[in-house]
């Protein structure tokens, strides 16, 4: 089956092309990432700011089921083309990643189809790979936790 | 010197990813690989041992001849590893369709 999402990475550049087709019109795409209550239902996370226009910005907070923040993003926005494209950068709080540029590209394939092609640019190579390895590091992680819990059990 | 080659060190270079997409049509001796190139046979040498080295190829003695054989399982490691990267967007974007879906019918 062809996979909806697709990653583009080339070895020792510093960065990465982020591609997915929704079976959603263009301008309901646009609004996903436009509307504040809507991109706190799909990103899970807690939106305080997003100003939608050019110098303008944002600020994301994202807590966990105990109500303590474990993560605070935010960013500029660089250009904004309602519908077609949304130019920003990203930057984690108090992480050791700098901060990265984002170019968010939107257009139509059919009435009610529509692409998205993310293209992400990190300060080095190291860092877009450390980036690209953490979901993998992660779930390595949780295979270990998995793996001491029956561990655990066994004792 | 014998160091643990890093795959993706190994991958990096345009050189040995050519090498690598020869070798994957068919099996080839070194003489074979580097008649393709117009970099010097021992240059050639080397892009062929670093990646023996780090398991992307491997060799096999057929007679007088020595034969280069790609190794796919270790490639598809170089590809998994990207995997939970993907499927982390892929689940977001998931979640966005559906997300908007509801507000499609809710309309």
């Amino acid at each position: 089956m062809e996979q909806k999402t697709k990653i583009h990475t080339e070895e020792g550049k510093q960065d990465l092309v982020i591609t997915r087709e929704f079976d959603l019109p263009l301008e309901l795409l646009f609004k996903a990432y436009t509307v504040p209550d809507i991109v706190e239902q799909w990103m899970g996370t807690k939106v305080l700011k997003l100003e939608n226009k050019k110098h303008g910005g944002y600020q994301f907070e994202t807590s966990d089921a105990q109500g303590n923040v474990v993560l605070q993003a935010n960013g500029a926005i660089h250009e904004f083309v309602t519908d077609r494209k949304i130019t920003r950068t990203f930057e984690m709080e108090n992480v050791p990643f700098d901060v990265q540029l984002e170019f968010l590209e939107f257009e139509p394939l059919t009435d009610d189809r529509s692409k998205l092609t993310m293209h992400v640019i990190y300060r080095s190579a190291v860092l877009r790979d450390q980036q690209l390895k953490l979901p993998f590091a992660y779930g390595i992680n949780m295979a270990h936790d998995r793996l001491q819990e029956v561990v655990n059990k066994l004792r | 010197m014998n160091l643990r080659r890093d795959v993706f060190q190994a991958i990096a270079d345009p050189t040995r990813r050519a090498i690598l997409m020869l070798v994957a049509s068919q099996s080839m001796t070194a003489g074979a690989i580097a008649s393709n190139f117009d970099t010097a046979r021992p240059t050639v040498s080397k892009h062929l041992q670093i990646l023996i080295e780090c398991e992307l190829l491997e060799q096999e003695q057929n007679g007088r001849e020595i034969y280069y054989h790609f190794n796919a399982k270790k490639m598809k490691e170089v590809a998994d590893f990207i995997e939970p990267f993907r499927k982390m967007w892929d689940d977001r974007f998931n979640k966005l369709e559906t997300v908007m879906k509801n507000y499609q019918s809710n309309k």
